[in-house]
């Protein structure tokens, strides 16, 4: 995998969660949760409907404010204190449960705005393409498979393209944390296979979380899991390991 | 295609429509004068000089139009209220053309407008001051919309307030402004406005030359307006205003901020608005409160519509077509002209989604260089409904 720039490898937390609590309306869809993942690490992430999976993203990358606890960053950011945007310039790349790109974008212009760099409004403005940038985005072009349909407009791309064409803006953002929610849904069992693979290269020099359902899907990662169970941890291990847990049995696996 | 080449002026190059637009609106602005100055006022070829502040009229309409459509058809942020920016410049030019009244006004005051020596006022208003300066003036007619668009735009933008609730608070704004210009006490003529306005820049107001002037000067700030509008959108910027329209929250998470691209776009749109009310005020010799009216601002939202938003020329072609409509209307059947515009509003919005100039396909973006491969890697069929676009025309 040579399409990520390569960043020396780390062994401090790249995400830090300790205590979070956020109640919308009485409920509360996340409860003391606390858990941590370390830099390089791909983490899956599994839990029922409603277990706030969705919000812990949303936590994560400032679209949400936590009532209580914190939320830590590479062990020194609280993103707890900024928006997304600036969470985003950080180094989170937050890809979305239902499929987001810009629908009436070319492909080619969709991995072009995801391009890391600059984001202000006057350097928008006046902004030209270097050819190395141009490379750049070929090179993610033919990660994700969609070279043939770079001059296509996105909304006319398949479902589990358009998913491609979201990671695709992910690794043009050359985010340190990928935050990846349901990656599969909608796809074919070998856009799933190599969707795995593409997962599992971009971690080690970046820090992957996947939130997932597709339990076949989580096997393959072949990493760490954790299930979420009404807003905190219920278990954490290998996915063997979880899968043998009494209590995960009960609320998720055995349903 | 989808990226503008290094040249210089390659967003020009790369637009048809634009082309055919500036193309017609080049040679309108030789042939009006032409018509007008070398042709016999017995010929029927001849232009009266009363059509040609009524050309020039449309034209500032026509730019009206497109500063909304820059917004609302790229960002998509529908303004209600744009009349506002319309009018404040419109008033900092009447501003202008009533101190150079001097003392020919009724009462023969040196100083003040007759208006505030009939509320018995003893000296100009600090706010007057330096309206005397053509410069001054015209500096004001992109600074007073454009301070608003921006203080406007702060709060708005930042406190995330879209859609229909933004619209409504534009409308509240417009709205807020009509009233209080109707005060005699804020010092710009209340009810009546400003009028009577005598000369500009030394020329007699009502004089031929300086309505062909008039003219041409709104034709090139129309083409100004194109170029500043048209560089925008092909620029990087462009890209990102619509992608803030298409998916605002992705926009956010791939570290844009949404909030400052609203409010550059917002603010260079309210002054080109400023421009367009300044060029109009002296064609039609009047600005008075009711430009600031919450029906004028939806009827140019309405103008954009109708011409096809997104692309700039269609909202010229909106404007141009739904002003000389109003003009042959209320002329001919005064009474028909709000059924004719309400129904032309519901047919194009049931018939042709995409207005006028979606419709006709000389105005069609030049079709994407597709690779052959393009065709032979596309074995899977789309699944997802897309409306019809010009580029979708391309794929097999």
């Amino acid at each position: 995998m040579t399409v990520l720039s390569a960043r020396p490898e780390r062994h401090d937390t790249i995400l830090y969660l300790n205590g979070v609590s956020v109640a919308f309306d009485g409920f509360k869809a996340l409860n003391d949760l606390s858990f941590y993942v370390e830099a390089g690490e791909l983490r899956a992430i599994i839990g029922p409907n409603g277990a706030g999976k969705t919000t812990m993203m949303d936590v994560i990358t400032g679209k949400t404010r936590p009532d209580s606890g914190d939320v830590y960053f590479d062990a020194m950011t609280d993103l707890t204190k900024l928006d997304e945007a600036a969470i985003a310039n950080l180094g989170v790349g937050r890809k979305f449960q239902k499929p987001t790109i810009f629908e009436q974008h070319t492909v080619f212009d969709n991995l072009e705005l995801a391009l890391a760099g600059d984001r202000t409004v006057w350097r928008a403005l006046f902004f030209r393409l270097s050819q190395e940038q141009k490379d750049r985005i070929e090179e993610v072009l033919e990660t994700i498979a969609l070279t043939a349909h770079k001059d296509q407009q996105a909304g006319s791309l398949s479902h589990g393209q358009k998913q491609w064409l979201e990671i695709g803006m992910l690794l043009m953002q050359d985010p340190e944390l990928l935050l990846v929610d349901e990656p599969v849904a909608g796809m074919t069992d070998a856009e799933t296979v190599q969707t795995a693979e593409l997962l599992t290269s971009i971690a080690g020099k970046h820090s992957v979380v996947v939130v997932e359902h597709d339990m076949d899907f989580v096997k393959s990662l072949n990493c760490r899991v954790t299930v979420l169970h009404e807003g905190s941890v219920l278990a954490e291990g290998s996915l063997d390991s979880v899968a043998a847990d009494e209590r995960v049995i009960e609320v998720y696996l055995g349903r | 295609m989808t990226q503008p080449s290094n040249a210089p002026f390659s967003f020009l190059y790369q637009d048809r429509g634009g082309q055919i637009f500036l193309s017609l609106l080049l040679a309108v602005t030789l042939l009006v004068p032409i018509l007008n100055v070398a042709v016999s006022p017995e010929s029927a070829l001849h232009v009266p000089s009363y059509m040609v502040s009524l050309l020039g009229k449309y034209l500032c309409f026509a730019l009206l139009a497109l500063s909304v459509d820059l917004i609302w058809g790229f960002a998509g942020i529908l303004s209600l209220g744009h009349g506002a920016f319309f009018a404040l410049g419109g008033y900092a030019m009447g501003m202008h053309l009533m101190r150079q009244i001097g003392d020919r006004g009724v009462y023969g005051d040196p100083v003040l407008p007759d208006f505030m020596v009939f509320l018995n006022w003893q000296e100009l208003p600090w706010y007057w001051y330096g309206f005397d300066s053509f410069a001054f003036a015209a500096v004001m007619v992109l600074l007073v919309p454009g301070a608003l668009a921006f203080l406007f735009g702060w709060f708005a933008f930042r406190s995330r307030v879209t859609g229909v609730y933004l619209s409504i608070i534009t409308q509240a704004m417009t709205y807020a402004l009509m009233l209080a210009f109707f005060r005699n006490d804020m010092g710009f003529g209340g009810n009546n406005g400003l009028t009577d306005f005598k000369d500009i820049l030394g020329y007699d107001i009502q004089g031929d030359g300086t309505r062909l002037a008039l003219f041409v000067a709104s034709a090139l700030a129309l083409a100004l307006g194109y170029g500043v509008g048209r560089f925008i959108a092909a620029s990087r910027l462009g890209r990102v205003l619509v992608g803030v329209r298409d998916a605002e929250s992705r926009t956010r998470f791939l570290g844009y901020r949404v909030e400052y691209y609203k409010l550059f776009v917002f603010c260079v749109s309210a002054m080109l608005a400023g421009i367009a009310g300044a060029l109009y005020v002296p064609q039609v010799g009047i600005i008075n409160p009711s430009e600031f009216a919450p029906a004028n601002s939806i009827e140019i939202v309405i103008w954009v519509a109708v011409g096809g938003r997104g692309t700039l020329y269609g909202a010229v072609l909106g404007a141009i077509l739904i002003n000389y409509g109003k003009t042959y209307f209320t002329g001919a059947l005064p009474e028909a002209w709000l059924y004719v515009l309400g129904s032309l509003f519901i047919l194009v919005t049931l018939f042709l989604p995409k207005g006028l100039v979606g419709s006709l396909p000389a105005f069609s973006l030049p079709r994407k260089q597709e690779s052959p491969q393009a065709h032979a890697g596309e074995d899977k069929p789309s699944d997802t409904p897309h409306p019809p676009s010009p580029t979708s025309e391309a794929r097999p």
